[in-house]
């Protein structure tokens, strides 16, 4: 059995799907919320990459690369802002994070 | 199944756990180390898929720096776990109809498009049995020719970040004390000394000598 493009979307496609249910399960920590986005680009980078591959094309490639750049950039600010946060609020809860609610 | 079908299986099966570890685990710090182990499988797909710069890039940037980014947050605050864990399941129906939802759409899609492309093209595998060939090298030579400019403006993104980063959680210590240079060089002579008339007083006695009182404390 040759490893074939289906091989690498499907596990792609499961990676995904396993972390918006991680998005979904874990409302009250923000830390794990943004390592299931971290995942979610994971499963997109290895779905370039698998394309990349099969199709004989390098552009594929260069998007993963740009890909990590950005959600390298992402996290640190992402992070920054979380800590900002803790600092005011003493919670990472994002049910509490209603104060422009009004 | 050759052998290269059974590398697969076992990082695709060691990466979805992991990712389910990451998502379940109790402890945030325990969630951060299993998407490191995520990371490590990931990017030994990538090596199977013939991605060697990015595998390795993955390596370095995501366990060499973000991922220790995120273990210095998560030790950093000090974050109380029974109220994050409370009501953990209560939105698991929910997610795991979504889930479901997305992992079955992808599946009717990929089963019905992608069986047909059994092998990969044949122009890369001509590409790859010479003996010079280097991924990294094809990489670089498109990245700074057709993807010039994108790549400047990924650079300008990374210098955003640092100094996001920098200015959102720079905060300034009541209890330190600096130096205002600005203010070191504008001062004049009159801030620092300031002369001060007196009525000199008529000594009586000698005993009753008095030191004047001080009229004015020069100004800081």
């Amino acid at each position: 059995m040759m490893l074939t493009l289906g091989h690498f979307l499907t596990l792609g496609a499961m990676l995904f799907a396993l972390s918006v249910i991680g998005i979904f399960l874990n409302r009250k920590n923000l830390i794990v919320l943004l390592m299931a986005i971290e995942l979610m680009l994971l499963a997109v980078n290895t779905n370039f990459v698998a394309f990349s591959y099969y199709l004989g094309d390098m552009h594929g490639q260069i998007f993963v690369f740009f890909i990590l750049t950005v959600a390298a950039a992402e996290s640190a600010i992402g992070l920054a802002i979380l800590v900002l946060l803790f600092r005011n609020k003493s919670s990472i809860n994002v049910d509490e994070l209603n104060t422009l609610k009004g | 199944m050759d052998a290269k079908t059974g590398l697969f299986y076992l990082f695709a099966l060691v990466l979805l756990f992991a990712a389910f570890r990451v998502i379940t685990a109790r402890n945030p710090v325990h969630a951060a180390l299993y998407l490191v182990l995520a990371f490590f499988q990931a990017s030994a797909l990538w090596i199977l898929l013939k991605a060697e710069f990015l595998a390795i890039t993955l390596v370095l940037v995501y366990v060499g720096a973000v991922m220790v980014l995120f273990l210095f947050v998560v030790m950093m605050l000090d974050i109380n776990l029974d109220g994050v864990r409370k009501g953990f399941w209560k939105h698991f129906p929910l997610a795991a109809s979504v889930g479901a939802l997305i992992a079955l759409q992808m599946a009717a899609v990929l089963m019905g498009g992608f069986r047909l492309s059994e092998e990969p093209k044949a122009a890369l595998l001509a590409g790859e049995a010479a003996t010079q060939y280097s991924n990294t090298k094809e990489l670089g030579k498109l990245l700074y020719s057709e993807y010039l400019y994108p790549l400047e403006i990924a650079a300008v993104i990374l210098l955003v970040a640092i100094i996001a980063a920098i200015a959102l959680t720079l905060r300034e210590r009541k209890d330190s004390k600096s130096q205002n240079p600005s203010e070191q060089v504008r001062v004049k002579s009159k801030d620092r000394v300031s002369l001060v008339k007196m009525k000199s007083a008529v000594v009586a006695s000698p005993v009753a000598s008095v030191v004047a009182p001080v009229a004015g404390e020069p100004k800081p």
